[in-house]
């Protein structure tokens, strides 16, 4: 099994800040994370490792410290990694991001399965995976909460998919590109070993140069159909919590639900 | 290698853009801004520059007689087991008033097998026309006959916007039809609305966890494409009597042709569709173990709401993780929203932050949940649960 996981560094989100000031983020010692969704992805790619043989590649574009998130997944277990990193990627939308990890996806050769995580927890769009796996022309099953059965001799593989109504149960052939959900599994701590490894390891760097028959156009912003115009921060919710205390919790009780039902929300 | 060029000879050091950075990538070093590779070359800082000392790299210009080609407002119409989901009806709500704006038509692409009345519905929902392709490859949505479908009706008609719901299945659509097109997409739209002078859509999301909200859009490409969010536009009021065009078109693909197969769909008893539940009734840590979660489950049945968790009660095995409502479970926006036992952590905020109503049910005065809550109980939840529970049941049964 020749499996490929992309992965994305990530601010984490729920360390950051607001400046009551300004209004704007404090991203200051805002730590950088592997995005957590991809963590799954990185352990359900080594589990399927370990039953089937074969290799784990870990690749990621961003700035030249990504290679920290990449090297945390060699510290977890994956064989090899490559960062994508070059001025000519900086400013790109989901379409572009997509195209770019699809060609480099393209220079690694065959592969049997990608694997990401269902949506990166900065950008929270889902967009990347299925923008990879129709520049590969490859089946996407998205939001993966279970392999079923996955068999390397007939290419295929079967999933359970989670939507909002429950459970689909989903079958395509190999290769195939699956986004992952936080279920699917328990991501490993990273061994010793692991982190020796990762940190002797040597990642390759490929800029713009090094994707084959790669459009310039497409990349980076100039190939981004997307534009922000405005950032700003969410309104605050109205008014201050009214507390409600009774004599008793009935009592309490009562008193909250003659409040909502005169919201009419029930 | 961040994208923003700085001008430092006509910086003046006054700090603005370091102020309107979102990311946090700009700073003063001897009285001239200096940019690192936080950067996301979104812009904000270029408008606040009282000198112009900032800049972007040039986009590529529009090919604006191409673009005139593309017309009108298309919503994709999602269907689960023959029944058209809420979302669908609340984009053509919001389509319709987009194409007004526009002085375009508004068209429902309706796909399926043996559901033409979703068809008629979408007219009555507010389409003008209608494109229904009917096929038993179209039984069951397959990310692969759709996008194909949906592809090649958009090169044929050229809408000029393109909406899907923020659904499992809008979401995964969406991304693929949006590459193999070549053209912008937003995901999980909170605001659309038109800017009357350049005539392109203003796509209004959250990121970043909530934390920020993002307004984007797709100048040079068509169509401008967004995946919207549940119950943030208002639905509206089927009208029967309306009048509009059903367009029947033939499906692409065979079955030979398709990669994937649906063999089955589980769904567990008492399973809830969160997204588009009018009321939930959720339960954390101060829930204290699975038996914990009856008390709110009976209060969901008395309310006909569904039952949502936070982070903690999933992992401690209390509940399914379908349940599960915050930043690495679902985003919800329900009429009303409460919370129980849930301390109110960032990332379970980022998930319930734009309910309508919150109501905090904690026996911590202090826990942060109080914070975002309009109304708050500070009580044994095993206390007013069922309490609230029989209250409603009085109530609502007088």
């Amino acid at each position: 099994m020749n499996i490929i996981v992309c992965i994305k560094q990530v601010p984490d989100t729920t360390e950051v800040k607001i400046n009551p000031e300004t209004g704007t983020l404090i991203r200051e010692g805002v730590p950088s994370i592997v995005n957590p969704f991809d963590t799954y992805a990185i352990e359900e790619g080594l589990r399927l490792k370990e039953k089937f043989g074969g290799k784990v590649t870990v690749i990621s574009m961003g700035p030249p410290q990504a290679n920290e998130a990449l090297k945390e997944a060699v510290a977890m277990g994956a064989d090899e990694a490559i960062l994508l990193s070059d001025r000519a990627f900086a400013g790109s939308d989901t379409w572009a991001t997509a195209y770019t990890l699809s060609q480099a996806i393209r220079k690694l050769g065959a592969f049997d399965l990608i694997l990401c995580g269902k949506q990166a927890i900065d950008g929270d769009t889902g967009q990347v995976g299925p923008g990879i796996a129709r520049q590969l022309d490859i089946p996407q099953l998205t939001y993966v909460f279970k392999i079923q059965k996955l068999d390397p001799e007939t290419r295929s593989v079967s999933v359970e998919r989670l939507l909002e109504e429950g459970r689909e149960v989903v079958e395509t052939h190999l290769p195939a590109l699956l986004t992952v959900v936080k279920d699917i599994n328990q991501p490993r701590y990273p061994t010793f070993l692991g982190i020796r490894r990762a940190t002797k390891m040597q990642i390759p760097v490929w800029g713009a140069a090094d994707l084959d028959n790669t459009d310039a156009e497409k990349l980076g912003l100039k190939g981004s159909p997307t534009q922000v115009v405005k950032v700003f921060s969410p309104p605050k919710r109205e008014g201050k919590v009214e507390m409600i205390q009774g004599e008793s919790p009935e009592e309490t009780a009562s008193m909250l639900a003659d409040k909502l039902m005169a919201e009419k929300v029930i | 290698m961040p994208l923003l060029e700085i001008n430092k000879d006509l910086c003046t050091g006054c700090g603005a853009c370091v102020d309107a950075c979102p990311f946090g990538a700009l700073k003063l070093v001897d009285n001239v801004a200096v940019v690192d590779d936080q950067c996301t070359a979104c812009g904000a800082c270029l408008d606040v520059c009282p000198v112009e000392a900032l800049s972007l790299p040039e986009r590529p210009a529009a090919a604006a007689e191409g673009l005139a080609a593309y017309q009108g407002v298309w919503v994709w119409v999602e269907q689960f087991q023959g029944q058209a989901c809420g979302i669908s009806w609340e984009m053509l709500g919001q389509g319709r008033k987009l194409a007004d704006q526009r002085k375009a038509t508004l068209t429902a692409c309706v796909l399926g097998h043996n559901a033409e009345h979703i068809a008629k519905e979408a007219i009555a929902y507010g389409a003008d026309r209608v494109f229904w392709v009917d096929d038993p490859t179209l039984a069951v949505y397959r990310t692969q006959p759709y996008a194909t479908t949906l592809v090649n009706l958009v090169r044929q008609y050229r809408p000029e916007i393109f909406l899907l719901g923020a659904s499992s299945r809008g979401r995964d659509l969406a991304g693929s039809v949006a590459t193999e097109l070549y053209t912008g997409l937003t995901a999980d739209c909170t605001g659309l609305d038109i800017d009357l002078e350049k005539g392109l859509l203003r796509q209004t999301r959250p990121a970043f966890g909530g934390n920020i909200m993002a307004t984007i859009i797709c100048p040079n490409y068509r169509p401008q494409m967004s995946t919207v969010r549940h119950r943030v536009f208002e639905m509206p009021v089927a009208d029967m009597a309306r009048q509009g065009q059903i367009i029947a078109v033939k499906p692409n693909l065979t079955e030979e042709q398709i990669a994937t197969r649906v063999v089955d769909f589980i769904t567990e008893q008492g399973q809830v569709n969160l997204a588009d539940a009018k009321i939930i009734i959720s339960g954390g840590r101060g829930v204290g173990g699975p038996e914990g979660f009856k008390p709110i489950q009976e209060l969901a049945e008395a309310l006909g709401g569904a039952v949502g968790s936070s982070r903690a009660a999933v992992d401690a095995g209390w509940i399914p993780y379908a349940h599960q409502v915050g930043q690495t479970g679902r985003t919800v926006r329900p009429d009303l929203y409460i919370a129980c036992g849930i301390s109110g952590a960032v990332q379970h905020l980022a998930g319930m932050g734009t309910a309508k109503v919150i109501v905090a049910i904690n026996k911590d005065p202090e826990a942060p949940i109080f914070g975002v809550a309009n109304y708050g109980i500070v009580g044994d939840l095993f206390q007013i649960v069922p309490a609230l529970t029989e209250q409603f049941r009085k109530k609502l049964h007088k």
